[in-house]
C-alpha cells in the first residue's frame, strides 16, 4: 500500500545520521523530526534564525518572538542558539548543515527541482528554497510520485519554473526510494505492498530498475 | 552619543513619498510594529519596500498596501495576504521576489561597503535572468548586488540611549543586516535602557549603525501560526 505522509517522514527519517545539522522544509518534512531513530542525535535549523529547534511549545507557553520558517511557534531545545538571516544562510550555503529536506512539485531525473512557482496563478515567492537546494550536498526531495490528476511529477525534465538544477540526490515519495545519478532515477526501494510494475507506470523520468527491488522496512 | 527621539512621530521624520525603506522582520516576528502603524498615520505613498514578507491582510506591512502606500515590494516570500495578491495581479503592485539567502547578504553587503558578490543561489532559474554568471571551483555562480535604503526601521527587544540593540530569539532575522544598510536607521525597542547597562559582549548590533532609538509605545506581537502540543 502506498504510503501516507507519516510514512514518507519515518523513511525519510531512516537517512538521519548522529551529529547532523538538518533544515526541515514546510509540509511533510517538518514531520520527520519526530521519528529520529533512536540513538541518534541530530539538530533542527530554522532558516529564520534557530540552531535547535525543539518541538511545538505546550498551550499556554508560546512565544511570538520563537518561531521557526514555516511561522508555527516553537520551543528551543538545551544548547540552541539563534542568529540573523544573513548567518543562517551563511551556514547554508557554506554547506556547514548535512542534509536538507524539502517538498517539490516536480523532480527531474538530473536532479532538477521545481517547487515555488505555477505560472498564471499566485506567486508566492521561493523564500529560502533556491538558497537551500543551490548550496546544500545533500538532499532529499520528499513528495507524492503524481498529481491529484494522476499524472507523474517524476520526470525526464520540469515544466514548471525552476527551483534549482542538477541538485536533488534523492526521492522519497509514497511509492518508493529512488536515487538520481547519472541523470537517470534509480529505484532503491518500494513502499510496503506496492508493485514495481505501479511505480514505473506512475515515472515519466528514466527509471533503473534492478532485479530485486527490496521493501522499506518502516 | 544620544541616538534617542522622544516617540515614533519624531523617529520618523524625513520619510517622504517615492523613498526605499527596508523593514525587518521575518513573516510578523520582529517587526517594528509601532512604526508601521505611524506610516499609515502618516500617508506616504509610492514606497518601495524590503523586507522578507509583506505581512497580513490587517496586521504588519499589510497595513501599508491596504491604503495602496507601497509601489513596489522586494521580497523572498509573499503568501498570507490578499490584498497584496489582488495588487500584483492587477499589476498596481510591483514585485521583486529574491532568494530569502540573497535578499540577507544583499542587506548585509550594502551596509559592509561590498558592491556586490556572486552566490550560487538562483542558477539556473529565473532569478538568474539578465545577471552575469562565472564558474568557481567548478560551480556557477550569479553576480548579486548590495541593497540599501533611504531608512531602515529594525526592531529590538532592549537598545541603550547610544543605539546598541540587542534582539530576542527568533525576532533577530533581518534586523541586524537592515540596520547595517539604511542611510538612516531607526530602531524601535521593547525596552530603552540608559548607555552602560547592555552587556557589552552581548550588544547584537553596535550602535554606529542606529542614528534614531526609542521605546515603542505597545506591541501587540501578533502570532502568525500558533502551534502548540497537548499536555
Amino acid at each position: 500500500m502506498a504510503l501516507d505522509k507519516v510514512g514518507i517522514a519515518k523513511r525519510i527519517a531512516q537517512e538521519l545520521k548522529d551529529g547532523w545539522y538538518v533544515n526541515l522544509g514546510i509540509g511533510i518534512p517538518t514531520l520527520v523530526a519526530n521519528y529520529i531513530p533512536e540513538g541518534i542525535e541530530v539538530e533542527f535549523q530554522s532558516e529564520n534564525g534557530i540552531l535547535g529547534m525543539g518541538p511545538f511549545p505546550f498551550e499556554g507557553e508560546e512565544d511570538a518572538d520563537l518561531i521557526n520558517a514555516g511561522k508555527q511557534t516553537i520551543t528551543a531545545t538545551k544548547g540552541a542558539v539563534f542568529f540573523d538571516s544573513a548567518m543562517s544562510f551563511a551556514m547554508i550555503r557554506g554547506q556547514h548543515v548535512q542534509l536538507t529536506v524539502l517538498g517539490a512539485m516536480e523532480v527531474s531525473q538530473n536532479g532538477d527541482i521545481a517547487n515555488w512557482k505555477i505560472p498564471g496563478k499566485m506567486v508566492k515567492g521561493m523564500g529560502g528554497a533556491m538558497d537551500l537546494v543551490a548550496s546544500a550536498d545533500n538532499i532529499i526531495v520528499a513528495m507524492m510520485h503524481s498529481n491529484k490528476a494522476g499524472e507523474s511529477k517524476i520526470l525526464k525534465e520540469c515544466t514548471l519554473p525552476l527551483t534549482g538544477v542538477g541538485c536533488v540526490k534523492k526521492v522519497v515519495t509514497e511509492l518508493a526510494v529512488m536515487e538520481i545519478k547519472d541523470g537517470k532515477f534509480h529505484l532503491i526501494e518500494r513502499a510496503p505492498g506496492v508493485s514495481v510494475e505501479e511505480i514505473i507506470s506512475k515515472t515519466e523520468g528514466e527509471l533503473v530498475v534492478p532485479d530485486n527491488v527490496p521493501e522499506m522496512v518502516l | 552619543m544620544n541616538k534617542v527621539v522622544s516617540n515614533v512621530s519624531e523617529a520618523l521624520i524625513g520619510i517622504e513619498d517615492n523613498m526605499t525603506l527596508m523593514v525587518g522582520g521575518f513573516g510578523l516576528c520582529g517587526i517594528p510594529e509601532n512604526s508601521i502603524a505611524e506610516l499609515v498615520k502618516l500617508g506616504v505613498k509610492n514606497l518601495t519596500c524590503i523586507s522578507n514578507n509583506a505581512g497580513v491582510d490587517d496586521f504588519g506591512l499589510g497595513l501599508l498596501l491596504q491604503q495602496k502606500q507601497v509601489k513596489k515590494m522586494i521580497s523572498s516570500y509573499v503568501g498570507e495576504n490578499d490584498e497584496f495578491e489582488r495588487q500584483m495581479l492587477s499589476g498596481e503592485l510591483e514585485v521583486d521576489l529574491i532568494p530569502q539567502g540573497s535578499l540577507a547578504e544583499r542587506c548585509r553587503a550594502g551596509g559592509a561597503g561590498i558592491p556586490a558578490f556572486f552566490t550560487p543561489a538562483g542558477y539556473g532559474t529565473e532569478v538568474a535572468e539578465g545577471k552575469e554568471v562565472r564558474v568557481f571551483n567548478g560551480k556557477p555562480h550569479i553576480l548579486e548586488s548590495a541593497l540599501e535604503a533611504d531608512f531602515a526601521i529594525v526592531k529590538a527587544w532592549k537598545g541603550d540611549t547610544e543605539g546598541n540593540l540587542v534582539y530576542k530569539a527568533t525576532a533577530r532575522n533581518f534586523n541586524p543586516m537592515m540596520a547595517m544598510a539604511g542611510k538612516i536607521t531607526i530602531a524601535e525597542v521593547e525596552e530603552l535602557v540608559p548607555a552602560g547597562e547592555l552587556d557589552p559582549n552581548q550588544i547584537h548590533t553596535p550602535g554606529i549603525f542606529v542614528q534614531r532609538i526609542f521605546q515603542g509605545e505597545k506591541f501587540e506581537k501578533r502570532i502568525e501560526q500558533r502551534t502548540v502540543r497537548s499536555k
